[in-house]
């Protein structure tokens, strides 16, 4: 798909991920913003995946696990826009009933999940755990995973890591929202996650870096881990991001991590965001 | 007079490797991670002759967990082994998330479990494991009493489609169930009729129970005795049919008071039939360094325990 093409797409995923939040006075805005870029691109350009019927197996399907749930904004957004499930059901985002929960999940059985997260640190194994039910039949798609820079904090994803690169599991690519910042501050004030590039290396994965907001880095970066699938080596890519992109008063600051906004800075972030494929 | 034929003497965890291991040979969507005691989990058959679809996973459960949880996504069936305290405790979030609330098709089979795990002692001796997970939606909870069971037990378990916590332990015990037994999910097994006092019983309390009842036959009182190897979903219908003709009941189990088997029986009785209950299990205790016999005995889980419990909720009865 065309860069313009997608930058319209995504546009349209930031209107959603504010509204959402907007709507229900609740829920994270900032990753959400700060990853409509990647999952947009993931979804509309990289994955081979079936939206019309969703298969919770994947079987000959590219699968994406979302680590980071509370980002589940722009996640839904990007399943319905690509035709998970109506349009419209992004209305109904964490009220009662939904099938679009606070954080994702597969007991409203909502077309597009595979894997309930908000506790973070867990979905790097269950990527890692598909990959290689894949592997075992020979099925040669691919693993997708998205986690945040702060969520590397959480042991289990070193479990995970040391183990994917034990294994070979060189099906996976998982992609880290380096955007510094967490719910207490910068990722560098809370604990500081020292050099990341060669903390992967060391734990033995190809280590991949690229820009999320430009729509030719991040196909170009996805285009080139997915040609090494078969190397042998696990796949993690270094997403620099901003938190809050698109929307001025949102970027720069970890405050927007998990505040909805007010009507009137709804107003002014829908003014930043052109309205694209039309709104829910 | 009572008399159980006893069919030899083994661990539980023997049948959970045997059991792995036919399942194996028939069921090639079955794999097995391991935390780093296949040796001790008894899984060193399945790994031998089914190398591919064996993961060893090093000592990480929390890893353990969720990699079973990505497999099953994939269509597999995941048996993950390592002891019950590893299987539950330290592990209880990514199972909470991962495998119960995701519903997936994850077989948790836990070795150790409880007092009989020996010298070792309260670091790895859980007594807690059948609350917690019995606590889970969607999880299926089972304590097989033998070694025949248990395998049986492993068996089964694939081909129900869901999380299920299977729990097992280490010391050698009297075999009493039939080879060529049907094992089905939910179905207790009554083992001995009686008029007295209903004895409920799970795991290695079973045949404590069965040597209760002979005991208690000794001195004119009637015993039935309920193999309750599923602890959810329960068998709601053994218990009451049984309580309407006893009227009073006997729980025991290798296991906190809180939240096990007794809790489910008298959750059952106070809803449909409250009736005097007495239990045997540990109260709010950690465990210690011992033998398996010796604890048995200092935290009263023996046949004679059972025996004077019995006599006294048969007392209760008004």
């Amino acid at each position: 798909m065309e860069n313009q093409q997608l930058e319209k797409i995504a546009s349209q995923v930031r209107r959603d991920i504010v509204r959402m939040v907007a709507g229900v006075n609740s829920g994270h805005p900032g990753g959400s913003l700060g990853c409509a870029d990647f999952l947009t691109v993931l979804y509309f350009d990289v994955m081979n995946h079936n939206s019309s019927e969703f298969a919770m197996n994947g079987k000959g399907e590219d699968v994406f696990y979302l680590s980071n749930g509370h980002i589940s904004p722009v996640w839904y957004s990007v399943l319905a826009r690509s035709g998970y499930f109506p349009v419209n059901e992004l209305g109904t985002f964490r009220k009662l009933s939904s099938r679009l929960q606070g954080h994702p999940s597969t007991d409203k059985k909502l077309p597009g999940i595979r894997m309930a997260s908000g506790s973070l640190g867990q979905g790097l194994s269950n990527a890692i755990g598909t990959a290689q039910s894949k592997k075992l039949n020979g099925d040669k798609s691919i693993v997708y995973s998205l986690h945040g820079d702060g969520e590397l904090q959480e042991g289990q994803i070193w479990e995970a890591a040391m183990y994917g690169a034990a294994h070979k599991v060189d099906n996976v690519i998982a992609t880290i929202d380096y955007n510094g910042r967490q719910i207490d501050g910068d990722v560098e004030d809370v604990i500081s996650l020292g050099d990341l590039s060669l903390k992967w290396q060391a734990f033995g994965w190809e280590v991949y870096h690229m820009d999320g907001h430009d729509m030719q880095s991040l196909k170009e970066t996805l285009a080139a881990a997915k040609g090494n699938v078969g190397n042998d080596k696990p796949k993690v890519i270094i997403m620099k991001t901003e938190m809050g992109q698109g929307v001025d008063f949102m970027m720069g600051t970890h405050k927007w991590h998990g505040v909805a906004p007010n009507p009137d800075q709804l107003a002014s972030a829908l003014g930043q965001l052109e309205e694209t494929l039309g709104d829910y | 007079m009572i008399e159980f034929e006893v069919l030899g003497k083994k661990d539980t965890r023997s049948g959970f490797g045997e059991g792995l291991s036919e399942l194996g040979k028939k069921n090639n969507q079955v794999v097995a991670l391991c935390a780093d005691l296949t040796g001790s989990l008894k899984m060193d058959a399945f790994q031998k002759e089914n190398p591919e679809r064996f993961f060893q996973v090093g000592i990480a459960e929390a890893n353990m967990i969720g990699l079973a949880a990505g497999m099953a996504v994939g269509g597999k069936i995941p048996y993950t082994g390592t002891f019950a305290n590893f299987s539950t405790g330290r592990v209880y979030d990514q199972i909470r998330q991962s495998v119960a609330y995701s519903n997936k098709n994850v077989k948790i089979c836990a070795s150790h479990a409880g007092l009989t795990l020996g010298e070792d002692g309260a670091t790895h001796q859980i007594l807690e494991d059948i609350g917690m997970m019995k606590m889970l939606p969607n999880m299926t909870v089972i304590v097989p009493a033998d070694f025949n069971q248990t395998k049986q037990a492993t068996i089964a378990i694939a081909e129900h489609v869901g999380p299920v916590y299977l729990r097992f332990g280490r010391p050698s015990v009297p075999i009493f169930v039939k080879e060529d037994a049907k094992f089905v999910i939910g179905k207790a097994d009554k083992l001995i009729d009686g008029t007295d006092v209903t004895i409920v019983a799970c795991g290695h309390l079973v045949w404590k129970a069965i040597e209760a009842a002979k005991e208690l036959e000794a001195e004119g009182i009637s015993a039935e005795v309920i193999n309750m190897h599923t602890i959810k979903p329960f068998d709601e219908k053994a218990v009451l049919d049984s309580v309407a003709k006893t009227r009073c009941v006997v729980t025991a189990e290798e296991h906190m008071l809180n939240g096990g088997l007794g809790d489910s029986v008298a959750q059952l009785l106070s809803r449909n039939n409250p009736l005097p209950q007495e239990y045997i299990g540990v109260n709010d205790k950690f465990g210690e360094s011992g033998t398996p016999d010796e604890l048995m005995k200092k935290y009263g889980l023996e046949s004679e325990n059972i025996v004077e419990a019995a006599k006294k909720v048969i007392q209760r009865k008004s």
